[in-house]
């Protein structure tokens, strides 16, 4: 295929992705050192409330907002440098900490990013395991019983890995929450009252549970049809050979599925790392929240119809250099395979 | 062939791995399955924790009737049907030419799009709203100037008469997610093509057809499957999403999934809960039915991006 001719089948979606991706990601840079705030003046006002013979009056200063011709509020922005990172960060705290000599580690945890940057860590390398684990034994378990099995159990696997996150998480919450039978249950086995929705690490515990269900019948999936390109003769070959089940799962299986671990892991890695509906989906913002709920946060406007926009696109840059961080010895393999190609 | 019998499983096995796919059926369904249960009953049935009573409990669409009519729950259902539309039609006409361009050179600009693609792909969504939203909210000053100068003013006023505000537009909304979505898009459909062989291509080439021809008349006839498989990704992307629609629409253009929050937050009667419950049903729905019927394309789909490698 000509140059050009590739340029023009190429050109909108270039054009879509450097407009709405690579663009906003310069602007956003930007923004984290800047501060946009609202133009006030004081201004001298006189407050007089009735009184005998003459009203009681007394001056006041007032701060008012200033706005243009048509009525908006004027604002007004500024470059601050690092100083959205270091609100974000709390840097000034964690100096006076240390100064202090009061610094710890859940002193460092109590800071709003340290702690979403710990959990969303935690949450993408402890499901990463159990996705895996349980989408190969799924896979394998399918593969070894008869073929009549195969729609009714891809059918029921897609509805988790299928359904929005947000209400897969509520649907899980309203099992374990209050009322819900699982809570019961549980109460029941325990034999106190059980609330799971009390304490951080509860809440984290389900959802990682509800990850690894949302995410597992997606390896299971890529598992199976890697399993169905099995070559058999390999197989045949190492049953003659005396080997036993877990040997030809170990030395034929695992060495053919293992383009494909690779796969999931790197897929699982991107999308665990931007966790953010099971915050919305548990209500779990008073204990646990991640990177991107955050940022999210920050963008919601306050009580005041404020947008944090600085310290959000500062969050922003930070959650960004994480994932960049977590993909570069995928990109170092990628370059080195590419260079071996040519 | 080898003796079949070393092959099979031992008895005690397939107990085994039968009872482990039953128990995994049972736990993929069930919290779907219950959820669904509760829809339909009072609340003083569905709230009692006690499962017989859920079970055998008096059947209503009350709830239904109240989200639907009552919180006007379909004009969310009318947004996010908007939404998802045009993400899908638009991701998929912008995608297919990508994917197929991509598939069929091997240049070293088509390998940096697909790497850059790739780190796209894994962004968070946060990082691009954050971008947008201070453009989107002021978007109307921004855009002034190209409707006031003299040289493109004439040709945007035929659309409105001031530059529209961003923020809450489905459309502006529909941009976005074709874009955020378009990285995924392009791999997918580029695994899709490199499945259809290139002699297709020389062969329509020889016979007289322009390179678009070629994939217009040749290429695509035999795509559809691909085509359909990518368009029902791009459609879960912009159905399931909340994070996007959350921040950048408002009350009256917001889609069914942010607007469930609405319903959490009133929580404070028994009813409000089966309320919030029969609308994350109705937002599943569809979902359902679209495994039903798609469910071969969503495996395909699953597979095609991984086994190609």
């Amino acid at each position: 295929m000509k140059p050009r001719t590739f340029f023009a089948f190429v050109a909108p979606s270039l054009a879509l992705m450097v407009l709405f991706i690579a663009f906003p990601l310069l602007s956003v840079l930007t923004q984290s050192f800047q501060n946009t705030q609202a133009v006030f003046t004081e201004s001298r006002v006189e407050k007089c409330t009735p009184g005998f013979p003459n009203p009681i009056c007394s001056q006041e200063t007032i701060l008012v907002a200033q706005r243009d011709a048509s009525g908006r509020a004027l604002t007004r922005t500024e470059f601050v440098g690092l100083d959205n990172y270091r609100k974000l960060l709390r840097t000034d705290d964690i100096a006076r900490m240390v100064a202090e000599g009061r610094a710890s580690l859940s002193a460092l945890l109590a800071i709003d990013f340290f702690h979403a940057l710990r959990f969303t860590l935690s949450f993408t390398f402890i499901t990463l395991p159990f996705v895996i684990g349980l989408g190969l034994a799924i896979a394998l378990a399918l593969n070894a019983t008869t073929r009549r099995l195969r729609g009714p159990v891809i059918f029921a696997s897609l509805l988790p890995f299928i359904i929005t996150p947000v209400i897969g998480a509520l649907s899980i919450r309203w099992l374990f929450a209050g009322d819900g039978v699982l809570a019961g249950a549980l109460s029941w086995a325990a034999g106190q009252r059980v609330s799971l929705f009390a304490q951080a690490w509860t809440i984290e515990a389900i959802m990682i549970l509800y990850r690894i269900w949302h995410v597992a019948p997606f390896a299971f999936i890529i598992f199976y049809a890697g399993l169905q390109t099995l070559n058999q003769d390999t197989l045949e070959s190492a049953i003659v050979d005396g080997a036993s089940r877990w040997e030809r799962l170990r030395y034929v299986i695992l060495p053919h599925l293992m383009p494909l671990i690779i796969f999931v892991s790197l897929i699982h890695l991107m999308d665990s790392y931007r966790v953010f509906d099971e915050v919305v989906g548990f209500s779990s913002q008073a204990h646990v929240v991640s990177l991107q709920w955050l940022t999210f946060d920050l963008l919601t406007p306050d009580n005041t119809g404020n947008r944090a926009i600085g310290r959000a696109s500062a969050s922003s840059m930070l959650t960004m250099v994480g994932i960049v961080l977590l993909l570069i010895p995928l990109l170092k393999r990628t370059w080195r395979d590419h260079r071996g190609l040519r | 062939m080898a003796d079949t019998r070393a092959l099979a499983p031992s008895f005690g096995l397939k107990a085994l791995t039968a009872g482990f796919l039953a128990v995994w059926v049972i736990v993929a369904v069930f919290p779907l399955a219950w959820t669904a249960l509760m829809s339909f009953r009072y609340p003083v049935d569905a709230l009692s924790g006690d499962p017989v009573k859920i079970v055998t409990g008096a059947f209503t669409l009350d709830h239904y009737r109240s989200v639907w009519i009552r919180y006007e729950f379909y004009r969310n259902f009318i947004n996010s049907m908007i939404v998802t539309a045009g993400v899908v039609t638009i991701s998929l006409t912008v995608g297919t030419l990508a994917g197929y361009a991509l598939a069929r050179t091997r240049s070293s600009l088509a390998f940096w799009l697909l790497i850059g693609a790739l780190v796209f792909r894994a962004l968070p969504h946060s990082v691009l709203v954050t971008g947008y939203l201070p453009p989107f909210l002021q978007s109307r000053e921004l855009l002034m100037p190209l409707w006031t100068s003299p040289l493109t003013g004439w040709f945007f006023q035929l659309f409105s008469a001031a530059p529209p505000t961003l923020y809450g537009q489905p459309l502006a909304i529909i941009i976005v997610l074709v874009s955020i979505n378009q990285p995924f898009t392009i791999w997918m459909m580029r695994s899709f093509f490199m499945n259809i062989p290139n002699e297709l291509d020389e062969a329509a080439r020889v016979d007289g057809c322009t390179h678009f021809g070629a994939f217009w008349r040749v290429i695509m006839p035999v795509m559809w499957p691909g085509v359909i498989t990518t368009g029902l990704f791009s459609f879960l992307l912009a159905y399931n999403d909340y994070l996007v629609t959350a921040l950048l629409l408002d009350a009256q253009s917001q889609t069914m999934v942010p607007a469930i929050s609405s319903f959490l937050n009133r929580d404070t009667r028994g009813s409000d809960q089966i309320e919030a419950i029969a609308a994350a049903v109705s937002i599943t729905a569809p979902l359902f039915l679209l495994v039903m019927v798609f469910q071969k394309q969503i495996v395909s789909g699953l597979t095609a991006g991984a086994v190609k490698g």
